[in-house]
């Protein structure tokens, strides 16, 4: 119960459709979503494959409360190996597609192979088929989205789709659903766009069974309260989004500025919550019309946004004068502080393309301010970038890049590459501000000391949402450490990253750890599904699947050298703010982190460890 | 270097719902503001009615300052006392 039992499985080159019973064996061990597609994707596909070949997978797996009345029950993941990074992707979704995909009766559809022509899968309750998209390869999410539903004369659907983004392998390119809900990093609609699929729509009209309906609306109950009560979740996100974050960070001197030259942004109150929230000067209207949830959430910290009609991005575009996702604090911190510009309208524009063409911003905002740094260095020029002037600070050669790249043409293909690749082709590869080729999220390491260990050990490549310690470091969630320091800092880390893994594999989302422990989580997922499912055990779980996720990193040829981070980070000090004179202590935290995690001293997990957790 | 009244300027930065509580003429969510020599954080916030209890994020030069050293830290003029609500993001 809790889980359908079913997967879809969909083979793209012969054209079939089966349907195969869970194994339920896996899913005791593993949860579901993030831990359980994992799981099937390593016993399924080679470490070494060609992410972008016809041997990967790719798995669109929900957890057991996606679709249930717990809070936030509406996430989805894909589970792939990732195109930019090469190593196991994971990337979490909202909105409402993942709900519907369980209606359907699905706890997972796995993709294999690779289809002749476009084509796009069309779900229905218990029938798939696979559908030309001859007609709609070459258009956006957007227009995708809107063409599916008139095709079927059912506006109810929910589709996840690439842009041509996508569809041209642009190696940071994210796979959309509901229009501008992202399953955002790694590269995921690369893979996609490599098995010419256009998207995949699905329409759901059954329920989710839980195994203690009473118990389980008893405990769901108890957990929306503990969210309304929080300050963070009951209010404090809700109003301000992600986004309260940006004067946050710049104030404590951890803003990544300009590629990373800098740990403070000068505009960064230009591009924050408060800005958005207060009129503009040019047409009184404000940057923020509302917020938005996703499925079940009770928490809504989505931002829904409207750019001014006469700002030079949309001037006589009236396609964009309509409202759409705002940006979230990552976006505006990759689009804006890292590459110099304070133009919130510019930003909310380029964030909107992001989703039309299905761009991770992370990424693309940090592939351009390397690229603007390679500029700034004379090692690219106006030849090169076809004529944009690519100085850091300029909202129009932003734009430029994002309408290029969005479309894969010109200059915009190279961006595309992504950071690594483009300052490895110019010979400065220490300008990619990476780690295992995925950019940085908006956490500079030398004011936050765990987030260097984060980014350096992150499964995925470098990404806050792996083990975000600032919650403990800067907002003193559940309790305050000091961010310059690195002393108990692995054990942090450790921490973190396993009940992550644990949260990721259940369907609910991440943010309602701001409020929750597993203390919370665990009695509704144990009165939804089989079996026993204690804190305890969640965190035992959460920890297999992070072993289980560097396996298969180390089968791919990943090494204790892959957990490293750029130059700059460990050599140059920051200059201004708290952290002035420091840079980031990972060579002391490292060997402390390999030690708590039971590995050898070159990162793997040893036999000891793997037999504990049962792997 | 305090003036000749007694006092010795400081920045007030508040952010998310705690805004409303800046003096009139702030720009950017921040003020200039002349607090009396001696005066600690609770001092600089209760005078300008700060709820106490809505101060979670209490940031002196950038640095965290817990609710047992905010009575107690005294402001150094061109300090800057930046203030938050509960809030998160990610």
């Amino acid at each position: 119960m809790s889980w359908t039992g079913k997967i879809l499985r969909v083979n793209l080159t012969e054209g079939t459709i089966k349907s195969e019973p869970l194994n339920m064996d896996w899913a005791r061990k593993y949860l579901g979503q993030r831990g359980l597609a994992t799981k099937y994707l390593i016993e399924e596909i080679d470490p070494k494959t060609d992410p972008l070949g016809p041997g990967n997978k790719m798995i669109f797996a929900t957890g057991p409360l996606t679709g249930t009345a717990a809070s936030t029950g509406g996430r989805y993941s894909v589970v792939t190996k990732g195109a930019l990074t090469n190593a196991i992707a994971c990337s979490n979704s909202g909105g409402y597609f993942g709900a519907e995909l369980k209606f359907a009766g699905w706890d997972m559809v796995i993709v294999e192979g690779k289809s002749a022509k476009p084509v796009y899968i069309r779900i229905a309750d218990g029938t798939c088929e696979i559908l030309p998209a001859d007609d709609i390869w070459g258009k956006s999410v957007w227009d995708t989205d809107e063409w599916i539903k008139k095709r079927h004369q059912d506006p109810m659907m929910h589709i996840a789709a690439i842009g041509v983004a996508g569809e041209n392998q642009v190696l940071y390119s994210c796979i959309v659903n509901d229009l501008h809900r992202a399953a955002g990093r790694s590269g995921v609609g690369a893979v996609m766009g490599s098995k010419n699929l256009k998207a995949m729509a699905v329409r759901g009209t059954g329920g989710v069974k839980v195994k203690d309906g009473m118990r389980f609306l008893k405990a769901t109950a108890a957990g929306k309260k503990v969210l309304q009560e929080n300050a963070v979740t009951g209010a404090g996100l809700p109003t301000y989004g992600t986004q309260v974050l940006m004067n946050v960070i710049n104030e404590a001197g951890a803003m990544p500025t300009r590629n990373h030259r800098e740990v403070q942004f000068e505009g960064s109150h230009d591009i924050s919550a408060e800005a958005m929230a207060t009129p503009r000067k040019t047409d009184g209207k404000k940057n923020l019309l509302t917020n938005q949830a996703c499925f079940g959430c009770t928490i809504a910290c989505g931002r829904i946004s409207k750019i001014d009609e006469q700002h030079f991005t949309i001037q006589n575009k009236p396609k964009y004068w309509h409202a759409s996702g705002g940006l979230e604090y990552e976006a505006a911190w990759a689009l804006g502080s890292n590459t110099g510009i304070d133009d919130l309208e510019a930003l909310t524009y380029v964030n909107f393309i992001c989703n039309e063409q299905g761009l991770d911003p992370i990424s693309f905002g940090a592939t351009v301010s390397a690229a603007m740094e390679l500029y700034d260095l004379g090692l690219i020029t106006k030849e090169t970038t076809g004529g944009i002037e690519l100085k850091f600070g300029s909202a129009e050669a932003l734009v430029k890049c994002v309408e290029l790249t969005g479309l894969a043409e010109g200059f915009g293909r190279e961006l595309g590459l992504g950071s690594l690749r483009l300052c490895q082709k110019y010979g400065r590869p220490d300008l990619s501000m990476s780690v295992k080729g995925q950019e940085f999220p908006a956490y500079d390491s030398r004011g936050i000391q765990g987030m260097g260990l984060t980014y350096a050990t992150s499964n995925r490549g470098a990404c806050h949402l792996r083990s975000y310690t600032v919650s403990s470091e800067i907002l003193g969630i559940p309790e305050k450490t000091d961010p310059l320091a690195t002393e108990g800092k692995p054990a942090l880390v450790k921490a973190f990253q396993d009940a992550t893994a644990a949260v990721d594999s259940s369907g609910l989302c991440v943010f309602t750890t701001f409020a929750w422990t597993l203390n919370d989580i665990a009695p509704q997922v144990d009165a939804a599904c089989e079996g026993d499912w204690s804190p305890e055990y969640m965190m035992e779980l959460g920890e297999r699947i992070w072993n289980m996720e560097r396996v298969f990193n180390n089968r791919a040829g990943f090494t204790a050298k892959d957990d490293n981070l750029p130059p700059r980070l460990v050599s140059e000090p920051a200059q201004t703010g708290p952290a002035k004179g420091l840079v980031n202590g990972l060579a002391t935290m490292l060997p402390e982190y390999y030690q708590l995690r039971g590995w050898t001293t070159e990162g793997v997990p040893t036999n000891e460890t793997l037999s504990r957790l049962g792997l | 270097m305090s003036t000749n009244d007694g006092t010795i300027p400081v920045t007030l930065k508040l952010y998310a719902s705690l805004g409303v509580h800046l003096p009139a003429g702030h720009a950017r969510n921040e003020a200039r503001v002349q607090v009396a020599d001696g005066s600690s954080i609770l001092d600089l916030l209760d005078a300008h009615k700060v709820p106490r209890e809505s101060c979670h994020l209490v940031l002196l030069n950038g640095v965290f300052q817990p609710p047992a050293t905010r009575g107690e830290v005294r402001l150094k003029p061109e300090d800057a006392v930046a203030v938050w609500p509960p809030v998160a993001g990610g």
